[in-house]
This record gives C-alpha cells, sequence and structure tokens, in this order.
C-alpha cells in the first residue's frame, strides 16, 4: 500500500506543475549551420528564464526556457540578428530578461564602480607610499 | 590620522550590514510585469484550441469592443481555482477569450467540461510564443485590451474573488 502510493505521488506531481506536449522542436535540437548554432547559443546563455530566475535559458529545464530556446533558434535560422532577438524580449519583460545589463541611468553606478574602485585604491596606494617615504 | 576618521570605516560597514539585512527580511517580488501595457496587442493568429469554439487572432481583439484575454492551460491547477471568478466576469457581460498554452484538444475539452466555460473563444499557442509576445511569463495570467486593441491591464496570476470587481470596471471604462 505504502509503496501504492508512493508511485502515485511520484506520478502524479509532474504531472499537476507541467503541460504534456512534448518540447518544441528546436528546444533540444541544434541548428544544422554550426555558425548559426553558436551564435544561438551565445544568446541563449545571456537569456534568463522567466520559470527558474537566475538560470539562463540554455541551463534551465522550464517548458518555458525550451520555448524560449526553440523561439531563439528559429528566429536566427530566419536570420535575425541576436541583438534583434534581445531587443524583441527587453521589449516585453524589460532589461530584467538579459544578463547583459544596458548601460542606462539605473545601470551607470554599476558600469563605472570598476573604474571608480580603480581610482580610490591609486589614491589609498599613493597616499601610503608618502607616507613610508617620509 | 583624525579620531573621527577612525570610525568612518565602522558605520559603513554598519550601513552595509543594515542595507542586506534589509534586502533579506524583504519578501522577493518574483512576478514579472509585462512591459507591453499601453502598447497594441502584438500580431498574431491562433487555431482553434478546442472543436466547439473558434480559434483567435489579434485582429478579434481591434473589434472595438473591450476584451479579457486569459493566457491558461488545462494542465494548470490555479486557472481551476479561476475558473468561477472568469465565469462572473463573463456573467456581467465582459467578452472573455482564452489562449490556451502547450494543451491538447481533448484535454481543454475536459478542463471546460469540468470547470465551466466562460470563453467565446480559445487559440491554441503550443509553443507558448503568442504568450511570449504578450509579455506573459506563466499561467494563468490576464490582460485587458481595449477596442482599439489596446493593452490596459496585466493581472499575474488566478483573478481572485476580490479582484471581479476591478476588472468589470476596467473594462466597462474602456468602452
Amino acid at each position: 500500500m505504502k509503496r501504492l502510493m508512493l508511485a502515485l505521488a511520484l506520478l502524479s506531481a509532474p504531472v499537476l506543475a507541467d503541460s504534456d506536449l512534448p518540447p518544441a522542436p528546436l528546444a533540444d535540437t541544434q541548428l544544422a549551420d554550426p555558425r548559426q548554432e553558436a551564435r544561438a547559443k551565445a544568446l541563449m546563455e545571456t537569456i534568463r528564464c522567466l520559470v527558474c530566475q537566475g538560470q539562463s535559458i540554455a541551463d534551465s529545464d522550464a517548458e518555458l526556457a525550451g520555448d524560449m530556446r526553440a523561439m531563439v533558434r528559429e528566429r536566427i535560422a530566419a536570420g535575425e540578428k541576436p541583438a534583434q532577438i534581445r531587443a524583441w524580449l527587453v521589449r516585453r519583460y524589460g532589461s530584467w530578461v538579459s544578463y547583459d545589463p544596458p548601460l542606462n541611468r539605473t545601470t551607470w553606478l554599476l558600469w563605472s564602480a570598476p573604474a571608480l574602485f580603480l581610482v580610490v585604491g591609486i589614491m589609498i596606494a599613493a597616499r601610503s607610499f608618502r607616507r613610508r617615504r617620509r | 590620522m583624525n579620531d573621527r576618521v577612525k570610525w568612518v570605516p565602522l558605520v559603513l560597514f554598519i550601513l552595509l550590514g543594515a542595507a542586506l539585512t534589509y534586502g533579506l527580511a524583504k519578501p522577493n517580488d518574483t512576478n514579472i510585469t509585462s512591459k507591453m501595457i499601453g502598447a497594441s496587442v502584438p500580431s498574431f493568429t491562433l487555431p482553434p484550441a478546442t472543436k466547439t469554439l473558434p480559434g483567435l487572432a489579434s485582429a478579434d481583439l481591434a473589434n472595438g469592443k473591450p476584451h479579457l484575454v486569459n493566457i491558461f492551460a488545462s494542465w494548470c491547477v490555479p486557472c481551476i481555482a479561476e475558473a468561477p471568478q472568469l465565469k462572473a466576469i463573463a456573467d456581467a457581460g465582459v467578452p472573455v477569450v482564452g489562449i490556451a498554452v502547450r494543451d491538447r484538444p481533448e484535454a481543454l475539452a475536459r478542463f471546460l467540461g469540468r470547470n465551466g466555460n466562460p470563453f467565446q473563444a480559445i487559440g491554441a499557442d503550443d509553443a507558448s510564443q503568442v504568450q511570449m509576445a504578450f509579455g506573459s511569463s506563466g499561467v494563468p495570467e490576464s490582460f485587458v485590451v481595449d477596442g482599439k486593441g489596446r493593452i490596459l491591464q496585466q493581472t499575474i496570476g488566478p483573478i481572485n474573488p476580490p479582484d471581479v470587481a476591478g476588472v468589470i470596471a476596467t473594462v466597462k471604462a474602456a468602452r
């Protein structure tokens, strides 16, 4: 009885969470042209999954991530540029969906932080050298 | 070194600790709102998702009447909980249309038979492409679309009983 319940529980859980349609044809199949596939792969690694937030669509097993991979491959095969596909997604989900943050009013500090830290570091070093020489 | 300057690192450290503690304590909002609100519905044509109802195209949403577009699926559990609210909205005279994500006709027919059918039309979105075009990231989600086909409002997750009046009011105001 216990074993039967366990089997039922294992069977029922995934059914509740996902559809029973198979993945889209291009979700897990590489494009025939290796150069196109490389472009698609590079883009998929910098697009964030909407379900498993924090994973890229290249890494995620979510059904929506599979459909997003299929969409990326279809559009690359149709000759669209990766930047156009990224822009299409950003128009719908905001720059949240991209792992390649644009430079704008909210992100300027993020982009300039390395340079700022370098300047501060040089200043501290210069002061400490001067003190030692004395 | 100045006596006061000595305390600066400690103060900075306490401020940083306070900021991090606040970030941990604040509940994380994982909803992703669509940036398509205010824009026209994306252009699409979807085939019928069941034998009994017509499919859905973007042209149907720009016919002069506001609509509630419900993105759902028969395999989605919260969609069952949402069904009575959709029925109440349809009964109030709001045209409700559906986009069925990754669904099968037989499963959808069973779902409508069990939970009631508030829909005038349901399009089959087998690869989530139209869902993505709306900027939707899950099921169920609902969009209020005005008579010119402009997206006015998005509800993420099921429409709960307290939300029904607000959705009806938004649709009526869009007339």
